[in-house]
């Protein structure tokens, strides 16, 4: 019986029919998948505090009200993904709990901190560059819910990568002290990003598996060139560099040739050793230990007013 | 603190005024009111509704996949239901 | 020529919008559910829109170099016109929600009078704030009627918010001079005639959130709408302004 499910499954994936919650999925299906919507859904949720640093900040209102639409776009990116995880019988206080347990993960690019104004613009090219990459992809995962999430995501986050682009254009344009602040920011955002596509393929465990449930439509290197390819090129309309001697338009690859991958950095980011990872790991702690009397008061009132209504009516 | 989780709730949204209410996502609120409330503040931020239906998703009752075929498939042979089924001469116009 | 009066009761309206909005802000990704912290961003990004309309116009008066930006970035706090409960600490939740609930619906009976004013420029911009804030009154009533009517704890919570914020609530309802004088030019809303519905409204919610009305013979702290702040101000500005006061007349 289990095998004849696990054939269906399959044949379903093949044919590119979507999975639906109450569908039959093999445990592991299951598993890989909260694992990777959940380690989504923190990024989005970690990755408002490196950004949320700026908003009180921001140099104009016009760059107040955008960045706070983004970083709010961003917790609203967060709970379509935990409501994805939890069709497949997760809730997301569990999920905050393996969040703030360090026993799940989430981008390790959001361990880094912003130190000028220019991140921000950084942030919007690289970093949401990188992630619409891994994220248009997702758009067509397997898992129905899962795919509908990121449609909403990808169509919402169109506007994330511009403004960033936009503040880079701005500050490269302007005095030399912008532009300072520009390429310095390009500099310590560039080999993050790069990362923010994963380990090199023969490095990557769960990729073949993944890729045959397609949950995963390209590999992280497939991903990575692809990333490194269009930025080269972005970057000129900058008039600015991108931290690598080595980066070089390869003919006969047609791509991008680029340096050696700091991976020790990488790992070490991973295992919770980047600049800001207990600081993040705290502020988002804090915020829902110190929110706990407020999620129980609105049950309480909401118990209580239930129970007035039902008297009303009897 | 588990216990203190607020329900979930499924959100349905009208884009426009004649259209249906489409399923547009989920989240968690203490009470409907509320749930009315976030669902404005969650998925009409880009003008995406001009009314909402929140319902508390445990009520929710969903057909079984596992009997999709007894439960669907029987409509595939019926093709006479279809306008698309009858030949009728160019000649004939609005129908 | 424009009348000063004019100007300076553009900025306070402004200030005030804006401030509220700075301070509401700092929760952004540090709500206690994720869904409230939408909710407020919302009711933040909603401040900055009035904000802006405001001061934009306040610059037109004003003419000269005058934008939007210069006079939310380059004015000191001695010039800044703000209600004194814009700009204290947020506190927790309920000293959020709280002063949002008396702030909105100050704002609420303000702006329903002011859309009627002759001054086209200001009706307009209040006729559509006046839709936000109807939504920021009923976010905010529920989340005091909530926490009041919670359990001991948030009752406990906003009965000490309450302690706190109150004595700033008078300073909303007593005239200063550029205040005085856009009423007798007949432009401006008169502080005075919308502070009885404001009691009324604040009244009828507290008694849904079994909250006690302060006594009457509080103090009320003053001086905001005359730029004497609290010491909150001047970290609000520095922080607000670094950017534009460490690269002056940078474009952004």
């Amino acid at each position: 019986m289990e095998k004849d499910f696990s054939e269906i499954f399959q044949s379903k994936i093949d044919e590119e029919l979507k999975i639906e919650p109450k569908d039959w999925m093999p445990e592991k299906y299951r598993q890989t998948l909260i694992r990777q919507i959940s380690q989504h859904a923190h990024s989005e949720i970690v990755g408002m505090l490196p950004e949320g640093n700026w908003i009180s900040r921001a140099p104009s209102l016009r760059r107040k009200a955008i960045l706070l639409a983004k970083v709010q776009d961003e917790a609203g990116h967060g709970l379509y993904l935990y409501s994805a995880a939890e069709t497949l019988g997760i809730t997301r206080d569990e999920m905050y709990e393996q969040l703030h347990s360090g026993k799940a993960k989430y981008s390790s690019i959001f361990n880094y901190p912003t130190l000028s104004w220019a991140d921000i613009g950084a942030i919007g090219w690289l970093v949401d560059g990188a992630a619409i990459m891994n994220q248009v992809p997702l758009c067509r995962s397997s898992y129905g819910p899962y795919a509908r999430a990121m449609v909403r995501i990808c169509k919402e986050e169109s506007f994330h990568q511009r403004q960033g682009f936009e503040i880079l254009l701005t500050l490269s344009k302007g005095t030399e002290a912008q532009k300072r602040m520009a390429q310095d920011a390009i500099n310590r955002w560039w080999w993050p990003s790069v990362m923010m596509f994963g380990p090199k393929d023969d490095e990557s465990p769960n990729t073949i598996q993944s890729m045959q449930w397609k949950i995963k439509r390209f590999t992280n290197d497939e991903l990575r060139q692809k990333f490194i390819d269009v930025c080269a090129e972005q970057v000129k309309v900058l008039g600015l560099a991108l931290p690598d001697p080595d980066l070089k338009w390869n003919e006969e690859r047609k791509h991008y040739d680029f340096g050696k991958i700091n991976w020790e950095e990488f790992w070490q980011v991973v295992q919770g050793n980047g600049p800001c990872n207990k600081q993040r790991l705290e502020a988002r702690k804090k915020a829902w230990e110190e929110g706990a009397w407020v999620r129980e008061a609105a049950v309480a009132y909401a118990e209580k007013r239930k129970q007035k209504e039902s008297l009303h009516a009897a | 603190m588990s216990n203190t989780e607020w329900p979930l709730w499924e959100v349905f949204i009208r884009s426009k005024q004649g259209l249906d209410h489409k399923h547009a996502g989920s989240l968690h609120a203490a009470d409907a009111q509320m749930a009315i409330e976030n669902a404005r503040d969650v998925y009409t931020r880009r003008m995406e509704g001009v009314s909402i239906w929140v319902v508390e998703s445990k009520y929710i009752h969903a057909s079984n996949p596992t009997e999709a075929g007894e439960l669907y498939d029987p409509a595939n042979d019926k093709a006479y239901r279809h306008p698309t089924f009858y030949n009728l001469p160019d000649e004939v116009k609005h129908m | 020529m424009t009348k000063q009066y004019l100007i300076d009761y553009t900025l306070q309206l402004a200030d005030n919008a804006l401030i509220l909005a700075q301070r509401n802000s700092e929760w952004c990704g540090h709500g206690p559910v994720l869904e409230q912290d939408i909710a407020i961003s919302n009711i933040s990004l909603d401040l900055i829109g009035q904000a802006r309309n405001f001061y934009q116009y306040a610059a037109t008066l004003i003419g000269g170099n005058a934008t939007e930006d210069s006079l939310a970035y380059l004015r000191d706090a001695i010039d800044f016109k703000n209600n004194l409960i814009s700009e204290i600490l947020n506190g927790d939740w309920a000293q959020t929600v709280l002063r949002q609930f008396l702030v909105s619906t100050y704002q609420f009976y303000l702006y329903d009078a002011l859309q009627k004013s002759p001054d086209q420029q200001l009706a307009a911009i209040a006729e559509k704030a006046l839709k936000e804030v109807t939504y920021h009154v009923r976010w905010s009533s529920e989340w005091v009627i909530r926490l009041g009517d919670g359990t001991s704890e948030s009752k406990q919570r906003i009965e000490k918010a309450l302690e706190e914020i109150w004595p700033y609530t008078g300073e909303l309802f007593i005239p200063v001079q550029h205040e005085t004088d856009a009423v007798t030019a007949g432009i401006g809303v008169d502080p005075k005639m919308i502070e009885e519905n404001w009691k009324q409204k604040v009244s009828t919610v507290f008694s849904e959130a079994t909250l006690t009305l302060p006594p009457q013979n509080i103090w009320m702290h003053t001086g905001g709408k005359n730029g004497i702040h609290t010491e909150y101000l001047g970290y609000i500005l520095a922080e607000m302004q670094f950017m534009q006061r460490a690269y002056p007349s940078a474009e952004w």
